[in-house]
């Protein structure tokens, strides 16, 4: 279970990742010293858990959808932008800039949340 | 020991809370629509669980038609591990009304996640009905990924590039309304400019006894804007259509029966077909109801809604066959 959950969270990063993959890669080897950052959303009653996040530069965040509908996790400014999430599915994006990045659920715009990154 | 309620669970069997006498009795519920019925140019609205007591000349008028709503085909969770089987139930209560309806109205969320085999299984679903011509319009699970571009291959033929559209049958000016694309973060559902501008040019011209029919996906009016259940420029096309005698509004989302009066305006939401979900503010959040054996009852049939936002009660009625 847990290595299926692992693949998942990897595969989805890879896809997301193609159009920054040179950031990405400079961001894993850099971090490769200092022990890559990871942290977890969690999409509960439609509402991003933690709400506002602060994180340091080069962490990868994951959203997991734990609610019974869908959900999506698109940022506010055009960023990035998950596909729909259906129960149980991730979505996992590196952060490799410092800034304030706000994002919502596209399909429940009402649910909102930010990423601070430091 | 007091002896057992009613709806206390007996057999369960995979530990999620629902028995069979209990889907059964959901699947109750759910397999509910509305069948309209315009008399004097004012239409009203029965729930099709409530249809014995109605008789045939109620249930024609000068123009019967359904709305179905809310489908979500392809959910598959504990609220309701059977959806085709609640819409085949809806589709043989309209198979049963003592009078064909001329038409059915679909207010969206007719997929789950925008799959096109969901959409192939209502089409085949809603085949079996005997009125042929369903109208549709798009909820926010139908536009998933690719902006609407499925739904108005689908369903859009006639419908202008955003997939609103309007039509007459007997006398009646029906208006498909799309409320679910280019949200906002933080916002509501939105008609949008171009909408709007098409709005008030296609009713210009009708005369102001022309009994309305608007029909949308998230309600146009604010049942509840906490959960989003509201449409931001819902105003202004309600301002355009101010000066017709008889205004109906028809809309899903919410999955559970509500009706206002405001002036010449008559808000109705249909039940879901598919699975329910709670009155406004009564839950964490508006997620499925999972019927639940102690909850069961609040979600049968039509419960009256005493919804009160701030100091204005809402003149929420119910309407019965009594």
């Amino acid at each position: 279970m847990r290595r299926s959950v692992s693949i998942a969270v990897l595969t989805v990063a890879v896809v997301i990742g193609v159009g920054t993959v040179d950031v990405g890669q400079k961001d894993l080897l850099a971090s490769a010293q200092q022990k890559p950052e990871t942290t977890e959303v969690k999409i509960d009653n439609f509402s991003f858990g933690p709400g506002t996040l602060a994180i340091p530069v080069g962490t990868t965040v994951t959203w997991t959808n734990r609610d019974d509908i869908p959900h999506t996790v698109v940022s506010t400014d055009g960023v990035f932008k998950s596909k729909v999430l259906d129960t149980d599915e991730k979505f996992a994006y590196t952060f490799s800039k410092v800034g304030t990045y706000p994002y919502f659920c596209s399909i429940h715009p009402k649910m909102t949340g930010k990423v601070i990154v430091q | 020991m007091a002896a057992k309620s009613k709806d206390e669970i007996l057999h369960d069997h995979n530990d999620d809370g629902i028995d069979r006498r209990g889907f059964l009795k959901c699947m109750a519920w759910a397999g509910t629509g509305a069948l309209c019925v315009m008399s004097g140019g004012v239409l009203k609205s029965y729930s099709l669980s409530r249809l014995p007591g109605l008789s045939p000349k109620e249930a024609m008028g000068e123009l019967s038609f359904v709305q179905i709503s809310d489908s979500h085909m392809g959910f598959n969770k504990p609220a309701n591990p059977d959806v085709a089987g609640t819409l085949k139930a809806a589709v043989d209560k309209i198979n049963a009304l003592p009078a064909a309806p001329e038409f059915m109205l679909h207010t969206g969320d007719i997929s789950h996640l925008s799959k096109p085999e969901e959409f192939d299984t209502v089409d085949q679903i809603l085949k079996s009905a005997k009125p042929k011509d369903v109208f549709y319009v798009p909820g926010e699970h139908d536009v998933l990924n690719d902006d609407g571009k499925q739904f108005l291959e689908r369903y859009g033929k006639g419908s202008k590039d955003g997939g609103w559209y309007s039509f007459d049958k007997k006398g009646a000016h029906f208006i498909g309304l799309v409320n679910v694309m280019n949200l906002k973060a933080g916002g509501l559902g939105t008609l949008g400019h171009e909408q709007l501008e098409w709005l008030e040019d296609d009713v210009k011209h009708l005369k102001h006894s022309t009994p309305i029919v608007v029909f949308a996906h998230i309600p146009l009016w604010s049942v509840y804007p906490e959960w989003g259940w509201g449409t931001e420029d819902s105003a202004q096309a309600l301002a355009y259509l101010k000066k017709f005698g008889s205004v109906t509004v028809l809309n899903g989302h919410i999955h559970q029966t509500m009706q206002k009066v405001e002036g010449n305006v008559t808000f109705h939401t249909a039940a879901s077909t598919a699975f329910p979900q709670p009155q406004p503010g009564k839950a964490d959040s508006p997620g499925p109801m999972k019927v639940p054996a102690e909850q069961l009852k609040s979600v049968l049939g039509i419960t009256d809604v005493n919804f009160v936002q701030g100091q204005h009660a809402l003149a929420v009625v119910d309407s019965t066959l009594a």
